[in-house]
């Protein structure tokens, strides 16, 4: 299987620290990520908005260079962009009359769309295509002691998922006991955390990250671990925002998956870019394995 | 925010607002609402919204133009899509309110005090001059376009992120952002 790699736009801003430990961790285990030539903007909420079939399209470009450079797969670690690119191969593969729009907006910039590239998430890749069995034999260091509650958001379960619940997403649960954590569930791990609506209406999404936080707080988790940009950036960088509102005190690292996938093969933190969160995880790591 | 009205005048009414939501991807279900409220129990928003989901979708049927498109709800909708995974009867709610999202701003029917569908458009422009998006312009020009107090509030996340190395400097772009540009001007003018 050859995957597409689609970094997504906040891999270049907000995310950075995703991108760094997406590309060490893939590295550590092996994994060929090639970046898709000249990708562009997947569309995302706020194209969508503006109007729904112009984001459909953009995402369709992006399935058709895959195929032009012979992928067989587009892999995105972003929750938004899997869900756009999704959309537009379901459109495209489910719904005719979309079907026949996009070959026309394709054919339109001179490409071609057959739908043969799937779309897949970079958890699901690491998860079920390279297997649990495997990753562990290459674990050298145990997180043992570490209590973390994986939080899922909205978009890699729905409102379609080729690999995720719905309603009681669980991917990431398996890999992180298996790396030594202590996992715990939380009722709102497949809760929103506000996604892009934050910068329109952040007094009104402070309230859902209050609730995923207290949560995570109640149940004594020492991290948040996530696998999308917007679910970090809002639980992370509007923590706060929160405790100003609520008159709260969260203080809870919200790092990546592949941040303590990373950490458990013996990459370091600076390798993992784990100094970028506004939120340090320092204390939490030196405490439970002197990384 | 408008009240709703006591009582539907017929003349006030547009009965081909639910057509129109019914050609948007995802919307042709509309149609076989049951009006059972699944979407708005499950809404996480619902609390905040002047009309929950359930109540706009019936709206949309009466034909309640005016009410619908200057309603808050769509924009609190955070694209969640827990209502369309949870809708008994296939239709997906999510899908009906980009629709309103889109008509609202096309159409220009949204109260001018309302910053969404500025930041919306912004975000588009932003997209059509490098083929991606570009978080420092995007907060520049959208600040930069209504209210300059907008750059204020996000000047402290800004310089947080500048600090971290989070704020993307240089623009990256698309090599060939004219097939990106056809793409947006193609729905652009056409919605
Ligand atoms: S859940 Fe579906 S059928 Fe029930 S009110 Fe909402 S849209 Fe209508
Ligand atoms: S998608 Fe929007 S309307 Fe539906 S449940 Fe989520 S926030 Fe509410």
């Amino acid at each position: 299987m050859r995957y597409g790699y689609m970094p997504g736009c906040s891999s270049h801003a907000s995310s950075v620290d995703y991108e760094a430990s997406t590309k060490a961790v893939a590295k550590a285990l092996g994994i060929d990520l090639v970046e898709i030539e000249d990708w562009n903007c997947c569309g995302t909420a706020p194209i969508s908005s503006v109007n729904p079939e112009m984001a459909v399209a953009l995402s369709a470009r992006n399935l058709a260079l895959a195929e032009e450079q012979g992928f067989d797969a587009v892999v995105t670690a972003c929750a938004a962009c899997f869900n756009m690119l999704y959309k537009a191969w379901d459109n495209f593969a489910n719904n005719p009359g979309m079907r026949k729009q996009l070959e026309e907006a394709m054919s339109d910039i001179g490409r071609t769309l057959k739908g043969k590239a799937e779309v897949r998430h970079l958890l699901d890749i690491i998860v079920n295509d390279y297997g649990l069995e495997k990753i562990e034999q290459l674990v050298t260091k145990k997180l043992t002691g570490l209590k973390v509650v994986p939080y899922y958001g909205c978009l890699l379960g729905r409102p379609k998922s080729n690999f995720e619940d719905a309603e009681e997403p669980n991917s990431m649960d398996g890999l992180l006991a298996m790396l030594g954590t202590e996992v715990l569930d939380s009722d709102f791990k497949a809760r929103c955390c506000g996604s892009s609506t934050i910068f329109t209406k952040r007094s009104y999404m402070l309230r859902l990250l209050h609730d995923i936080l207290e949560d995570a707080q109640r149940l004594g988790g020492d991290m948040i671990v996530v696998a999308c940009p917007l679910c970090q950036m809002n639980l992370d960088a509007y923590q706060t925002n929160v405790n100003s509102a609520y008159g709260t005190s969260f203080n809870i690292p919200v790092v990546y998956f592949t941040q303590l996938l990373g950490l458990a093969l013996g990459l370091s933190p600076q390798q993992l870019a784990m100094d970028k969160a506004f939120v340090s995880s320092q204390k939490v790591l030196n405490r439970v394995s002197n990384l | 925010m408008s009240a709703p009205a006591e009582y539907l005048r017929e003349e006030e009414l547009d009965h081909n607002l639910i057509y129109e939501v019914a050609s948007f991807p995802g919307g042709h279900k509309i149609f076989s609402c049951q009006q059972c409220g699944s979407c708005s129990g499950s809404c996480d928003m619902a609390q905040d919204m002047d009309y929950t989901p359930r109540k706009m979708i019936e709206m949309i049927r009466a034909g309640m133009r005016k009410e619908v498109l200057g309603a808050n709800a769509q924009w609190l909708c955070t694209t969640c899509y827990y209502c369309t995974v949870r809708c008994p009867r296939g239709i997906e709610p999510t899908e009906v309110l980009y629709a309103v999202k889109s008509i609202g701003i096309r159409d220009r029917g949204v109260d001018p005090n309302n910053d969404s569908p500025k930041f919306y458009e912004t975000f588009c422009d932003t997209v059509h001059k490098f083929g991606r998006q570009h978080e420092p312009t995007l907060m520049a020009i959208y600040a930069f376009k209504g209210n300059p107090l907008r750059l204020m509030g996000f000047a402290p996340l800004g310089i947080g992120m500048l600090a971290k190395g989070k704020l993307g400097l240089a623009p990256s772009r698309v090599k060939n952002v004219d097939e990106v540009r056809k793409l947006i001007d193609r729905y652009r003018n056409k919605v």
